[in-house]
């Protein structure tokens, strides 16, 4: 199969449904692998940091999830891009499926970065660019679940949802850049982590492996999303029909 | 085409002088609340007009966006203008500089008084006009998006304000900034190249989001 075959393939709810058990799986395995490995060896094998003792453990959550809040409103946008575009079916699928994991991820993010803060900067929170700029994501979010809820045709949401996601991802660095520039202009390096020699590998390397694992459940979640709502979705065709018959008889 | 509609929208708006003027008296409520909230210290009011002002101008703007598209889509007047054979940009451009021209600029023009109702020093008066003339464009033009986005839905007006303000977020920030350094005596120039800057993004692109928004608005109803 050809990529380009396979590409038109992905775009066929039914296709998709019939071959995503085995991926659903596997990513699941691997993401419950990862996470386990790499937080066993994060938090109980990584040596303690020099100056903030056991508390810099929190990142082996704080970076994975502040890096997937942002991996999912990128998908979100290229799944916008797709829908406005080729109006692919299975687009507004993961549109309508993947807000609701990115709003939690950008949440964690937040939550962990507050409580990483208090025992290091001495604060919950400050108004530093980066912070800022998650919590702008995370009101991004919002707007695209208020949207979508507001609008009580189905495709209609998800186009409209499409291009609010295309045109938070254009003013994302716009965003990005300005609160980091009003905050260095302020506050300068106050706020800074401390910054230490570039981490050592004992410590950098659990911290990939959280991330990979944090990205296989971000695949598997959005998989079984997808299957759940595809099998809403085509509930009245015959091949779904037949699958249900199929399940019901064992 | 951006004449017409420009023109047609204007006297439109002559017409129903309320819905333009009502966000400036907002604009003018909401200022004197602040400034009789710090009725004790003029002084710390002083340091904040800035950002008072720049907040204040971002809500009215709202306030005015929601019926930038309301009552066209209502008499269908819309559906006629994205079946034109012509494509719709000029035109949405030409609505917009209407809302514009009845929003910042009039906000950049009645800037002074509200200035003075907050202490602001008079000094910093032409940086804050200036920063309100570059940036209000942006303002207008992305706020078209959304208001284009929900133009059909019940509730749009809070909703309007939720998918809005984050996309505001960078103006506000050249905005007040430029205002805060000039009144610390630091040149602000590249803030205003900033707003500038963000305004002619938005000139070039939030057109065609906001005629593709339409398009789906229109569709749905």
């Amino acid at each position: 199969m050809t990529l380009k075959e396979f590409w038109h393939r992905l775009g066929s709810p039914k296709w998709f449904y019939q071959m995503s058990g085995p991926w659903q799986r596997a990513f699941a395995i691997l993401a419950v692998l990862l996470i386990v490995v790499g937080m066993a060896w994060g938090l109980a094998f990584a040596p303690p940091d020099y100056q903030q003792g056991n508390s810099f453990r929190i990142i082996y959550v704080h970076v994975p999830a502040a890096i997937l809040a942002q991996s999912v409103y990128v998908a979100l946008g290229a799944a916008g891009v797709l829908l406005l575009v080729w109006r692919m079916k299975m687009a507004q699928l993961v549109l309508e499926n993947l807000v609701g994991f990115g709003a939690w991820m950008t949440a964690l993010a937040l939550f962990s970065g507050a409580v990483w803060g208090k025992p290091t900067w001495g604060t919950w929170w400050v108004f530093d660019g980066r912070t800022t700029s998650t919590l702008v994501l995370l009101f991004l979010y919002f707007g695209l679940y208020a949207l979508r809820r507001a609008i009580p045709a189905r495709e209609a949401a998800g186009r409209a949802c499409a291009l609010l996601a295309v045109v938070g991802v254009i003013n994302i660095p716009v965003i990005k850049y300005s609160v980091e520039w009003w905050t260095t202009l302020h506050q300068g390096a106050t706020f800074k982590l401390t910054e230490a020699p570039a981490m050592p590998a004992s410590m950098w390397a659990p911290l990939l492996v959280n991330v990979l694992g944090a990205y296989c459940l971000f695949a598997a979640n959005l998989i079984a999303k997808l299957r759940t709502a595809i099998l809403r979705q085509e509930q009245g065709t015959a091949w779904v029909r037949e699958w249900a018959g199929r399940e019901a008889r064992p | 085409m951006f004449a017409v509609q420009f023109r047609r929208d204007w006297l439109s708006l002559r017409r129903a002088k309320d819905e333009a003027i009502n966000p400036l008296v907002f604009l003018f409520l909401a200022a004197t609340l602040f400034a009789i909230a710090f009725g004790g210290e003029p002084r710390r009011l002083a340091g904040l007009a800035p950002a008072i002002i720049w907040v204040l101008v971002l809500l009215a703007n709202l306030l005015s966006l929601e019926a930038l598209f309301r009552r066209d889509f209502e008499d269908g007047t819309l559906e006629q203008l994205l079946l034109l054979a012509e494509p719709p940009f000029a035109a949405v451009l030409g609505k917009v500089a209407v809302q514009w021209c009845m929003s910042g600029v009039a906000m950049t023009v009645l800037a002074p008084v509200v200035a003075l109702l907050l202490n602001l020093p008079l000094a910093v008066l032409p940086a804050l006009m200036l920063g309100l003339l570059l940036g209000t464009p942006a303002l207008s033009l992305i706020g078209a998006v959304g208001a284009a986005l929900t133009v059909g839905l019940r509730g749009g007006g809070v909703l309007l304000a939720l998918l809005l303000l984050p996309l505001y977020l960078p103006v506000l920030v050249f905005g007040v900034s430029a205002t805060l350094d000039t009144m610390a005596g630091v040149g602000a120039a590249a803030q205003f190249y900033w707003l500038a800057a963000i305004s002619a993004m938005a000139l070039t692109l939030a057109p065609f989001a906001t005629t593709a928004a339409l398009r789906i608005s229109v569709e749905q109803s």
